[in-house]
């Protein structure tokens, strides 16, 4: 089935579309939003529940029966109305018909020209735009502090190019699925691992995910980039200690990744870090739209970036899949 | 530059240690090919210069990116010593200040570091040219964190906020920090320029550290009448002069 996902979603833009219309242009027609609105709920309502169905079928088809649900909704309310507040209603149906025909094809058609403009097609090209890019400056400094350990501790030399060896295979790989969060952590580890052995004591690494729904489904690639904004601005400008914390919980059926590390005036306005949270942003709404966020605040000699994701399990996964 | 024949004597600067190791064993390696003596490490631009205060070296491996003062400002100010060792930049990745060695032939290593490469460099130490101020002041565009003052063939170097107020006078500036003052050979309006953000000026002669204005107040009667800038921690009042005094509106609003 070709409409994807956004069928639910229709109506909710059904109603800020129709009804600011109505509102805007004919003010005469204010008292009819009392009427729209809780048709536009009810429609959102009915169509939710055919959702299922509405997905096997044909595009065109689709159209047929989303316009026929909503003529029905709108004649089965008329006659409502109609025995109701016979005084208030116009009694011709024709014109509700009408309208009701139009607004419905007007939201269709601008959904069609969305879905175009988001096709799978174009939405994977541009998510593989965004991969995540490690700073070569971590590359080289870590290939470099492997090949110190070679001659006098050749066993850690080892671990660290097996992290080195994990932490490329996700970067090079086609990362247009979801991962789990657990797998995320693992690997934001590794790369941490690697960091340590360059910067020793300088870095401190506090994690806080014994909660952590380790199941969710994440975008690949969301927390580890963070993490490395984090060293890069937060710990490797100091010749002190930088600590690093990292927070992942589950509330309210939404995860939450929450980051701190300290702030430092000069730097933290580099554009390599703009570009990153940018990237995250892109991807983040590009997996789930507007149910994501991401959000950086500032306090006192403290950077925070705050993640919040719907929680999708991995088990449950197959539907997204699907459409 | 001096004992020619004799080893090499060498400093490494990089923060990260086991940067520093491999330096090492690579130096050592080529040890056979070149006399060379690691004579001091240091893990930032500060230790550096202190450092250099204290012993003699011919030649400096200077990683760029460091914490607290990175290698560029570290070579700026190295400018001012009177045995000035050669400088031998080393990065890992910065394509930016590659670019600009390659432009005015200023030597550099990128890590990690090939023997022959690191052979090559120190074999032309004698020849090496100094990094002109102009290439480092284009690599270190923000403003410098320290202010460098040469005394008694001592190099000092002063964190900017410390810094109460600059001044000038005859044909230098004087800088002035809590404990004493000093003399700088630098221009004012270049001072000015460089180091906006954290001064203002509030007479033609004179820059005062915004974090160090305490409040302005009006002076007495007669001569002394205008404004004048209390210093934190400083019993002199330093003028506001006419033309400046749109500067008061502004920390007002601030």
């Amino acid at each position: 089935m070709r409409i994807v996902f956004i069928i639910l979603t229709l109506c909710a833009f059904g109603a800020v579309c129709t009804g600011s219309q109505w509102n805007q242009s004919f003010a005469a027609f204010t008292e009819m939003l009392a009427v729209v609105q809780p048709l536009l709920v009810l429609s959102i309502l009915v169509l939710w529940i055919c959702d299922p169905w509405l997905r096997r079928l044909r595009y065109s088809d689709g159209l047929l029966a989303v316009a026929l649900i909503e003529l029905t909704l709108v004649a089965g309310a008329h006659s409502v109305a109609l025995s109701m507040f016979p005084s208030f209603v116009a009694a011709d149906l024709g014109r509700y018909v009408v309208l009701t025909l139009g607004a419905t094809a007007l939201v269709l058609f601008y959904f069609h020209l969305r879905s175009r403009a988001l096709s799978p097609a174009l939405s994977e090209a541009r998510l593989q735009a965004l991969q995540a890019r490690i700073r070569p400056h971590f590359l080289f400094n870590s290939i470099n502090a492997v090949l110190s350990l070679i001659r006098l501790e050749p066993r850690r030399a080892e671990v660290a190019l097996e992290d080195l060896a994990d932490l490329f295979r996700v970067l090079m790989a086609d990362n247009r699925e979801l991962s789990s969060l657990q797998r995320e952590v693992e690997l934001t580890r590794q790369y941490l691992n690697l960091e340590q052995l360059r910067l020793g004591e300088r870095l401190r690494v506090e994690w806080h995910i014994d909660n952590m729904p380790a199941d969710a489904l994440i975008p690949p690639l969301v927390l580890q980039p963070l993490v490395e904004n984090a060293v890069y601005h937060g710990v490797e400008p100091s010749s002190g200690l930088g600590v690093i914390s990292i927070n992942a919980y589950k509330s309210r059926g939404e995860v939450h990744l929450v980051l701190r590390n300290p702030y430092r005036l000069e730097g933290s306005h580099h554009s390599g870090n703009k570009m990153a949270l940018i990237n995250i942003r892109e991807r983040l709404s590009l997996h789930f739209d507007a149910e994501a966020g991401l959000h950086t605040s500032v306090s006192e000699n403290t950077y925070q970036v705050h993640i919040v994701m719907p929680y999708k399990p991995a088990n449950g996964g197959q539907r997204a899949k699907a459409a | 530059m001096s004992n020619r024949g004799a080893a090499l004597r060498v400093v490494v600067a990089d923060d990260e240690a086991p940067a520093r190791n491999r330096i090492r064993d690579v130096l050592q390696d080529c040890a056979h090919s070149v006399p060379i003596e690691v004579v001091g490490e240091a893990s930032d631009g500060r230790a550096l210069l202190e450092l250099l205060d204290s012993i003699a070296c011919d030649v400096v491996l200077l990683d760029i990116r460091m914490p607290e003062m990175d290698g560029i400002e570290a070579a700026q100010h190295m400018q001012k010593l009177a045995r000035r060792p050669a400088i031998v930049f080393t990065t890992a990745y910065d394509a930016y200040a590659v670019q600009a060695f390659e432009l005015h032939a200023v030597d550099y290593l990128v890590k990690p570091i090939r023997l022959h490469r690191l052979e090559e460099a120190l074999s032309r130490v004698q020849s090496i040219a100094a990094p002109s101020p102009d290439m480092l002041a284009q690599l270190h565009p923000g403003p410098r964190k320290h202010l460098s003052v040469q005394e008694r063939g001592k190099l000092i170097l002063v964190p900017v906020d410390q810094i109460l107020f600059l001044r000038a006078e005859q044909k230098y500036v004087t800088l002035r920090t809590a404990q004493r003052e000093h003399i700088l050979e630098e221009s004012l309006t270049r001072l000015e320029e460089e180091f906006a953000q954290c001064f203002v000026r509030i007479h033609r002669s004179c820059l005062v550290g915004r974090e160090h204005v305490e409040r302005f107040e009006r002076g007495d009667e007669g001569a002394d009448s205008g404004w004048w800038v209390v210093v934190r921690g400083l019993e002199e009042r330093l003028p506001v002069s006419r033309r400046q005094q749109h500067v008061i509106k502004e920390f007002a609003r601030s």
